[in-house]
């Protein structure tokens, strides 16, 4: 709507500017101006924070510049493949991928299972979605410094119990073979309860009709109906969670920087820490900048897969 | 899925139920319930490993007063509520008129703005980091409060919230208003905005809660101790002083965690709602 609508000649003349009345222009120019003065402070700080950046970004990367340098000079593609050729990022890259593949069909399936069981019965909804939902919402640093304790090779909790248990025990934060799936299941533990309610409201909206039917077919298991009708109704959501957790797990930073430190080694170097220290801790800024760009080009991936499956949920709404 | 099998309380399908989810839940909340036991307990204790969550000895008193006093936390905790209150202020106060442009109003350029915004809304903010520090160092506002801000006073997820939902808000109401002669800036702040106040809300949460958590951009804007917000204050506080001094360090975490875990206790539904709500649309 606008301001010139209430007038009822607008809508009878949609052919452009040339035939409308002068009275009504002028409106559409205050109208413009109105929503211009509006729109300005966000449109100024939009482009300073977020446009004017990326292009940086771009920029610092085809040159050899490093913070606080006079000087600086295009040099193309080599940053590019200084750090494809780096084994530090190769080693960041894959414990990356390493790890997003174990945190997403962990959180998916975790997540899923919980929601399903709540759904599942009347009583303690509310109360069994704030225990799963807690991690999420908790200060991620802080927890990361309570896991510690619990891994802590002598004192944790989790080597007492596998110790009494008369199981093998770890050094899991500095051992190069368990510190990233133990990273992993702090991710899993993070973000399942975010997965968990994202599925319920999904469950919430499949139809009751849908249930009914599958009573009549037949489908009078609790499995029967889980394959039938809940998993199919579920399929876009769960396309959904899964982009949606693959971007907060490609971003994990706060667990490595308290935990790990990237370390043992590469062991658990991941793309954002990588990011964070070639930038600001060894002011490799060129370098630290094409990092970003790859970084940005798989975010903005996910993202673009993410956009195509929300059009094609529109089918099952 | 409502059939006999799963009705009722004593039936074996709910016991099951009611069993896995206590068990997950127990799990989900161990380091929680670890964080808080270490918390209250004296070194001896806690280096004499055992498996009870209440210590022989009380020391809760002298591990949180010395978190409290050691580390400048309660500094931290200020830092936190003023830096998150300042963003959240400046977010509302750039995005709403913003978005009553894009929600109600025609103007050359709507669409070129609202495809900014749906750009931006994508671009991950720890990619920017590099170009802001550089910008934060020109200006001059590095290691200051304004540096903590500046970089979050305009949210796209903000502006496209707010539009959504003034998109909802009827036009005659708007019609009425301008009859009455309220400019459109009062339209925006006396109408639009009280009656958005869910979105405004849930958006205020997914604001607080993700600024009050976020440790990378603190770790790069400042230096001064006394600017910190809790996470980077309770990193420098585990990496100076507490070290392997796990009762204080552990009672330094549970005062981080827990202003945000008591207000999602108190108002659930705002929380999942704030913290998924984005997502879900």
């Amino acid at each position: 709507m606008t301001i010139a609508s209430s007038m009822p000649e607008r809508a009878a003349d949609p052919t452009g500017a040339a035939v409308v009345p002068k009275m009504l222009r002028r409106q559409r120019i205050a109208e413009a101006f109105v929503a211009w003065s509006l729109a300005g402070p966000a449109l100024v700080l939009l482009v300073t924070m977020f446009f004017l950046p990326v292009f940086a970004v771009f920029a610092i990367a085809l040159t050899d510049w490093q913070f606080g340098a006079t000087t600086l000079s295009f040099i193309g593609m080599a940053n590019f493949r200084e750090v494809l050729a780096d084994e530090g990022f190769r080693a960041s890259f894959a414990n990356t991928i390493f790890y997003v593949v174990i945190v997403v069909p962990g959180t998916i399936v975790l997540g899923l299972a919980i929601a399903l069981l709540i759904e599942s019965g009347k009583s303690c909804r509310a109360f069994y979605r704030a225990i799963h939902f807690l991690p999420f919402m908790a200060t991620l640093t802080a927890m990361a410094i309570a896991w510690e304790a619990l891994l802590h090779p002598t004192i944790g909790l989790v080597n007492q119990t596998l110790a009494g248990l008369g199981l093998p025990t770890a050094n899991w934060l500095r051992d190069e073979n368990t510190v990233l799936p133990v990273l992993a299941i702090i991710g899993i533990w993070q973000n399942l309860g975010y997965a968990m309610v994202l599925f319920l409201a999904g469950l919430k909206s499949i139809p009751q009709d849908l249930y009914d039917a599958a009573d009549i077919d037949g489908a009078d298991l609790w499995f029967d109906r889980l394959r039938t009708v809940t998993l199919p109704m579920l399929g876009p959501v769960t396309m959904f969670v899964f982009i949606v957790v693959a971007l907060k797990a490609f971003e994990t930073f706060d667990t490595v920087q308290v935990l790990t430190q990237g370390g043992p080694g590469h062991a658990s170097e991941m793309l954002l820490y990588t990011l964070y220290r070639e930038s600001f801790e060894y002011l490799r800024t060129g370098y630290g900048a094409s990092v970003a760009v790859v970084f940005l080009f798989i975010v903005v991936a996910l993202t673009l897969i993410q956009a195509r499956v929300m059009d094609k949920k529109v089918h099952y709404q | 899925m409502s059939t006999s099998a799963t009705h009722g309380l004593g039936s074996p399908a709910a016991i099951t139920r009611h069993a896995i989810l206590l068990i997950t839940g127990a799990l989900i909340l161990i380091p929680f319930v670890w964080m808080v036991s270490l918390s209250i307990k004296p070194p001896g204790e806690i280096f004499h490993a055992s498996f009870s969550f209440w210590p022989k000895q009380f020391y809760g008193i002298e591990n949180y007063t010395k978190a409290l006093t050691e580390a400048p936390l309660p500094r931290y905790m200020l830092n936190g509520v003023f830096v998150c209150t300042m963003i959240v202020a400046a977010q509302v106060l750039v995005c709403a008129p913003a978005a009553y442009a894009l929600a109600k109003l025609e103007f050359p350029g709507k669409n070129l703005l609202f495809a900014m915004v749906l750009i931006a809304l994508i671009l991950p903010h720890e990619v920017l980091s590099l170009p802001l520090f550089i910008l934060g160092y020109q200006i001059g506002v590095l290691n200051t409060y304004a540096a903590l801000v500046f970089p979050y006073v305009v949210s796209p997820f903000g502006i496209f919230l707010f539009r959504q939902f003034f998109k909802t808000i009827p036009d005659d109401v708007i019609h009425a208003a301008r009859l009455d002669g309220l400019s459109e800036l009062a339209i925006v702040w006396r109408i639009m905005v009280p009656m958005a106040l869910p979105a405004i809300i849930a958006f205020g949460i997914f604001s607080v809660v993700g600024h009050w958590n976020s440790l990378f951009w603190p770790l790069i804007a400042v230096r001064d101790q006394n600017l910190m917000p809790p996470p980077l204050g309770i990193m420098a506080f585990k990496n100076e002083e507490a070290g392997n001094d796990y009762g204080p360090l552990m009672a330094a975490s549970t005062i981080v965690v827990a202003p945000l875990i008591i207000a999602f206790l108190s108002a659930q539904r705002w929380f999942v709602e704030g913290l998924t709500g984005g997502a879900v649309k």
